[in-house]
């Protein structure tokens, strides 16, 4: 019987050197899968490499000979001693591998739990090792089952809500004000990484009319040609004020660059719209005072983190729901594997023809009354005997040793085929 | 009749809990079902009201039984038109337990109608009370959506997002609704008042008898009628706005209540237990 193993390391038990070593690009995982088809003690397998983790998963009918052919090749592969990474490895078998493969796509794995580019990884893993034909029946449904599993936690718990970035948590709370960014200004002050990212986000939700204010010129209408808006100068933000809408600030002023007097003078001319101050900037930028202004919401930096904060705890609570699911999950396989089993199979197989006949010989003796009961054995004998020459091929077949590589090929066959699975 | 009534409640409730699970667990198929329960109810209630119509021959406004279960009817109504036109999921939470509460008082008050009086029977009444209910109707969700604002606005100003902050939705949205809530209202108000004054005309002869109801539903009006011009001309909007819809709902309910309880006047038939 096959046996599924999973090898890999991962952000939790490898440093980030010896994952860039061992981690593998499509051309190498290509090669790489290709010598596992060779390799004797490898039945199938699917590779998946990211940045944060490499796993191996393999079904065999020796666990051992392949983890030690696994280790060896990638020593050799990446001229790395196998005593380099062997500390790091952590092997899984049976329903360990299979609830491993299970986390790591629904992101329960994740360096940050719920994110979404994992699964993705997988999908191009698998896709990678269907082309490649190096993926069979048992990794097939394992793979499918397990795309499955991880939509099914992402649906079904809120692993993948609340915003983890600082830049996608002020656009989640300015989704909270404004509805839609249909047609709002936004206006940055100064540079920055994470502001920049966020003017892009608003961007991408169709915020219209960017204004750039720098206090130098330059590179003031250099950053707004990036992003197809106008540069004004530093002393003009007051009067660009009223008709903004969202503020993001990130300069190196020691000051506040919008002070409250500045906000209460044109809350009226602004005709009580709300507007929304991301101040980024440490020490800070915009007056905390603004706050407490009628229709004006600030956040500050810290403010934002612990909307992450928050978040993060509220996704962990998540993940315990997550786990829950492929608990589940992982016992539904068991139950699909198990039954490759020959025995099992041949068994539900003559099982299922004995009650066919049964209930076949019952409807016609009902109506030919005349016959004795020596009669109606002989006819019983009769079908129990069609029964097994007709059985007697499909189960020497399914016995015999000789198709190793397909076997649980033909199991599963013979499953859909006669309806086993009922 | 009895047992459509009952029916009436038993789906108002059922909503009512499908909203309350949607709250908790925030699950679409939940608001759907609570959406799709009191259209049911609706329906019922609808007919239960048709029915005492023709049973008796007149609007059925003639015990305080009846105004209220026709109040909880169209706050069901217009609740249905708000959240068809404006897809204000989480508005049901105010509205299905309002007009279940409502509903379930109108049960329990005896519901033999007074004498019928000729006086019921104008058209003129009966488009006076469509409306004017409409009208209370229209701004008992203004003032439960402004409720939702200032919650709402409380947890993004407060920073500690807690239970409603991803349970609401946006500031703007709600500020809308409340708005198109008191645009709505303010207009079947006015609609109500000049069939009011028909009807008073046609009756007794005169449009306006200072009789206190009518001075409170002035009152109410030149309310609401301030709002809408401050919004209109320095755009009150947000949570001012949100305050004066509550506060208004408020007079409206003395206007409809209060004045018939503790004041008198022509008006008092219809509360009449």
């Amino acid at each position: 019987m096959l046996e599924i193993v999973l090898l890999g390391l991962n952000h939790k038990t490898a440093p980030v050197e010896l994952r860039e070593c061992l981690a593998l690009s499509i051309d190498e995982t290509s090669k790489v899968l290709k010598v596992f088809q060779e390799s004797p003690v490898i039945s199938e397998a699917v590779l998946v490499s990211t940045c944060n983790r490499v796993e191996i998963l393999m079904t065999t009918e020796d666990k051992s000979d392949a983890v030690r052919a696994v280790k060896m090749f990638l020593a050799e592969f990446k001229k790395l001693p196998a005593s380099e990474f062997e500390k790091s490895l952590y092997i899984h078998k049976g329903d360990d591998a299979v609830r491993h493969v299970f986390r790591v796509a629904s992101s329960l794995d994740s360096m940050v739990v719920g994110e979404p580019q994992i699964l993705g990884q997988m999908k191009e893993a698998y896709k990678m090792a269907t082309l490649k034909k190096t993926s069979g029946v048992i990794l097939n449904k394992l793979l499918h089952r397990t795309f499955f599993v991880a939509k099914r936690v992402r649906s079904e718990t809120g692993i993948g809500d609340h915003a983890v970035s600082i830049s996608y948590a002020a656009i989640e709370l300015g989704r909270k004000i404004f509805g839609t960014f249909e047609g709002k200004k936004v206006l940055l002050i100064g540079a920055g990484e994470m502001a920049e990212l966020a003017v892009e986000h608003l961007m991408r939700n169709k915020a219209v009319d960017i204004l750039v204010a720098n206090r130098t010129f330059e590179n003031g209408v250099k950053l707004a040609k990036k992003f197809k808006g106008e540069a004004i100068r530093f002393e003009e933000i007051t009067d660009s004020l009223p008709h903004v809408d969202i503020v993001i600030s990130s300069t190196g002023s020691t000051d506040y660059v919008v002070t409250r007097k500045q906000v209460k003078a044109i809350i009226r001319r602004r005709r009580n719209r709300p507007i929304f101050f991301i101040d980024i900037a440490v020490p800070r930028d915009i007056d905390p005072e603004i706050n407490r202004l009628t229709n004006s919401y600030v956040y500050d930096i810290d403010d934002l983190k612990g909307v992450i904060d928050e978040s993060i705890e509220n996704r962990n609570k998540e993940a315990i729901k997550g786990e829950r699911i492929v608990d589940e999950a992982v016992i539904g396989f068991r139950q699909w594997y198990d039954n490759l089993d020959v025995v099992p199979t041949i068994v539900a197989l003559r099982n299922k023809m004995d009650a066919i006949a049964k209930a076949e010989i019952k409807k016609t003796l009902h109506s030919l009354e005349h016959l004795s009961d020596d009669d109606r054995q002989a006819i019983a004998r009769m079908i129990s005997a069609m029964i097994n020459k007709i059985l007697h091929d499909p189960t020497l077949l399914l016995k015999s040793n000789g198709y190793h590589q397909n076997k649980s090929g033909y199991i599963d066959i013979t499953r859909k085929l006669f309806k086993l699975d009922e | 009749m009895e047992i459509l009534i009952i029916i009436t409640i038993f789906f108002y409730m059922l909503s009512t809990a499908g909203y309350f699970a949607y709250l908790f667990l925030q699950k679409n198929y939940l608001q759907k079902a609570g959406f799709y329960l009191i259209s049911v109810a609706f329906l019922c209630h609808t007919a239960s009201i048709c029915y005492a119509f023709f049973q008796s021959g007149h609007f059925p406004v003639n015990n305080l039984h009846q105004t209220l279960s026709m109040a909880g009817w169209t706050i069901a109504g217009v609740f249905l038109i708000i959240q068809y036109s404006f897809h204000l999921k989480i508005l049901g939470i105010f509205a299905a337990p309002l007009v279940t509460l409502i509903v379930v008082i109108a049960a329990r008050l005896p519901s033999a109608p007074h004498q019928a009086d000729s006086v019921l029977n104008s058209i003129w009444l009966v488009a006076h009370v469509i409306t004017i209910f409409m009208g209370n109707a229209s701004f008992a969700l203004a003032c439960g959506v402004g409720f939702l604002y200032l919650v709402q606005e409380h947890t993004i100003k407060s920073k500690n997002h807690g239970f409603f902050f991803k349970r609401l939705p946006s500031l703007e949205l709600l500020d809308i609704t409340g708005y198109a809530c008191i645009v709505a209202g303010f207009t079947m108000l006015t609609l109500g008042l000049i069939t009011g004054f028909i009807y008073a005309k046609s009756v007794w002869g005169r449009f306006w008898s200072w009789d206190p109801k009518e001075v409170w539903s002035g009152i109410t009006w030149l309310l609401y009628a301030a709002l809408l011009h401050q919004r209109l001309t320095v755009g009150w909007r947000g949570r001012r706005a949100a305050i004066w819809a509550i506060i208004g709902f408020a007079v409206v309910l003395f206007t409809f209540f209060g004045v018939n309880f503790l004041l008198q006047g022509h008006h008092g038939v219809f509360t009449k237990l």
